[in-house]
């Protein structure tokens, strides 16, 4: 009996350890993607590197020491069209939100959420070819251009920011929404200043999320911000963003134009890590003043 | 066992989650919110209140005309191509672009959809053992005070964008793969004829891998999710019974949480199904049906990055587009079956992610 309890214990404590090194094996990339970041691309930043324009394409040899250059225009870009995109997805997000948890009981809320669900889903690439092709059709002056880029996130975004702003909505305890109506004040009131203001932490992460996923994505763009040597020259123009800079970066022979789509790399990372982390202590700051007021 | 079951199905359905809070409804709010001017009559509501309401439901319209948008503009930009082959385009076998030196052209889907399948399917092989036993050591191994962090790190992991793994996948894995790992299976494995050809290092298994990676945190933060939500009394009827902590992982968390972890393999696969980046700078791009698991490919969604812009004619166009057209509704498919598995197991809670 005994021998069999030691068994059973055994396994038990096998498989922990087993476990255990599958999310040690899950961390290697994790940290072998930072590291070669940091490694090719770290020796590449200054702060000149996040002002200047891209270098001529270079290979060193003796002789010759490539100009290392920056990657300017691509987060010029990349802050502007994540913004346009977040302007335009933001409000809609929060409409569709508000709609799907403040007036639930018709099926249209249970398909809004459902929708906002099955649309996160969507390949980012389909949001592109879907945008570019709209435009294709209406406008083609604005197929490759800022706007155009936006609006293909903007796709991606706005299932994001429904689905955390509705879930948030549905967090804020029912008896406010009831002492706020109970008060005489009128619904849309009550919505706005009481429970999507109560709810607003899980809102800003919604956003946060949104625009970090949006920051990161190459696909969508590939058709539509198209991606360009200069700098921000208008709505109406293309423009460069860092996840396309590092794929055209990406497999050029010039060792120069590699560096910097491995400082590139590293840029994204840290903007999106650091945001991650920042959005997670501004939020947990947020929850703690609430409840303690 | 077959008791723990009972219990598990019992208060499933007892404590279901957070049901949803029986709702004030419209015509309740809006007589509530007027009840202090009597001067109203019960049944109409202010005009902000209308206004608002108007507004709201835009928004919500905007996203639902969106889905329905997007595949009636795939739809009628692939018409060209639906006319030529038919249904014949999905069995259609080779994809033939016209160049300057050959005008002749032909168009079929399956060396694509053979692609994603199989790039997805190595995903989920590999990924799946990784990101269930990572869930299940967060939530019911880890010791308290890593559970977090290492929740976080996972996690992290759906942080990194595409194209990052994509530019990983070129400088580590590619030539790791040709100098090591295609050799060794090619030598001790090569007589099952999955690791024959030539080795370039890139190639569908090198793909499957890197969609591994990308898929784990999806799986297994949601798998997590689900093993966290199951009761701790449970877990603890079990522990009194005298179970060990894996057996009371495995009779008490996991018959529980068994539609929630089935859901989030679903929403996985889902994600490797419609991945760009990584995919299209590692899979070799090559238009024909990969021979061996170490041969180069394309994916629906590697062909679109590729070819959706190459100018090849009107009908080179409306094929790519229809490829796209397959693409889209095979995700919406995979992301519906999903949804419905982690709706049914969460009671209308859902689990926020990253992704």
């Amino acid at each position: 009996m005994s021998s069999r309890l030691q068994r059973r214990k055994w396994w038990s404590h096998l498989l922990t350890v087993l476990s255990g090194l599958c999310v040690a094996i899950v961390l290697v990339p994790l940290v072998s993607v930072i590291y070669t970041a940091a490694r090719i691309g770290g020796p590449a930043l200054s702060l000149s590197f996040l002002t200047s324009n891209p270098p001529e394409a270079c290979t060193p040899s003796p002789g010759i020491t490539c100009a290392v250059g920056g990657i300017g225009p691509a987060i010029q870009g990349t802050v502007i069209v994540v913004g346009v995109a977040a302007a335009i997805a933001v409000p809609i997000g929060l409409a569709a939100a508000i709609f799907a948890a403040e007036y639930p009981t018709r099926w249209l809320g249970r398909a809004i959420s459902f929708t906002a669900d099955v649309l996160t889903g969507l390949p980012s690439i389909i949001a592109g070819v879907f945008i570019y092709l709209l435009l294709v059709i209406y406008d083609p002056a604005i197929v490759f251009s800022v706007i155009s880029g936006a609006l293909a996130l903007s796709v991606i975004m706005i299932p994001i920011v429904t689905r955390t702003t509705e879930l948030s909505l549905r967090t804020v305890p029912q008896e406010l929404r009831e002492a706020a109506l109970a008060l005489g004040i009128p619904k849309w009131r009550t919505t706005l200043q009481i429970v999507v203001a109560t709810a607003l932490p899980g809102v800003l992460t919604g956003t946060l999320l949104a625009v970090m996923r949006a920051a990161g994505e190459a696909a969508p763009l590939l058709f539509t911000l198209f991606g360009s040597r200069l700098g921000f020259e208008g709505f109406n123009r293309p423009a460069q963003a860092l996840p396309l800079l590092i794929y055209n970066f990406a497999e050029s022979g010039a060792e120069n134009w590699r560096e910097l789509a491995w400082g590139a790399s590293l840029i994204l990372i840290l903007m999106i890590l650091v945001t991650s982390v920042l959005s997670r202590l501004v939020i947990a700051r947020m929850v703690r003043r609430m409840r303690g007021s | 066992m077959r008791c723990v079951g009972l219990t598990a199905g019992r208060s499933r359905g007892s404590g279901g989650g957070d049901s949803p809070i029986p709702a004030v409804t419209d015509s309740e709010a809006g007589t509530t919110g007027t009840a202090p001017s009597l001067r109203r009559s019960p049944g109409r509501r202010p005009i902000p209140d209308l206004l608002f309401f108007g507004l709201v439901t835009l928004g919500a319209v905007v996203l639902l005309v969106l889905i329905f948008s997007i595949v009636i503009i795939l739809a009628s930009q692939s018409e060209l191509s639906f006319r030529t082959y038919g249904l014949g385009y999905l069995v259609g076998t080779r994809w033939i672009v016209p160049t300057s030196a050959s005008p002749f052209q032909v168009y079929g889907a399956v060396p694509f959809i053979v692609g994603t399948l199989l790039t997805s399917g190595i995903a989920l092989l590999l990924g799946l053992p990784l990101a269930l036993g990572s869930a299940i050591f967060v939530a019911t191994q880890a010791p308290n005070f890593l559970r977090g962090t290492l929740g976080t790190a996972v996690e992290l992991l759906a942080a990194i964008p595409s194209v990052v793994y994509g530019f990983w996948g070129i400088y580590v894995v590619v030539p790791l793969m040709r100098t090591t790992v295609d050799p060794a299976l090619k030598q001790y494995l090569g007589w099952t004829g999955a690791f024959g050809g030539p080795v370039t290092g890139d190639g569908v298994l090198t793909s499957g891998i890197i969609l591994a990676i990308m898929i784990v945190p999806t799986i297994s933060a949601v798998s997590r999710e689900t093993l966290f939500a199951v009761p701790a009394s449970q877990r603890e009827a079990a522990l009194s019974l005298g179970a060990t902590s894996w057996e009371t992982t495995r009779i008490a968390s996991l018959p529980y949480a068994r539609i929630g972890i089935f859901g989030a393999i679903v929403l996985g696969l889902g994600r490797a199904l419609g991945e760009t980046m990584a995919v299209t700078m590692t899979i070799g791009n090559r238009d024909a049906i990969p021979t061996s698991l170490l041969s180069q490919g394309q994916t629906i969604s590697s062909l679109i990055a590729n070819e959706l812009t190459s100018n090849s004619g009107p009908l080179q166009y409306s094929a790519v587009v229809e490829a796209g057209l397959i693409l889209l509704l095979i995700s919406l498919l995979v992301n519906v079956a999903a949804r419905l598995l982690l709706w049914r197991v969460s009671g209308g809670r859902r689990v926020v992610l990253a992704q």
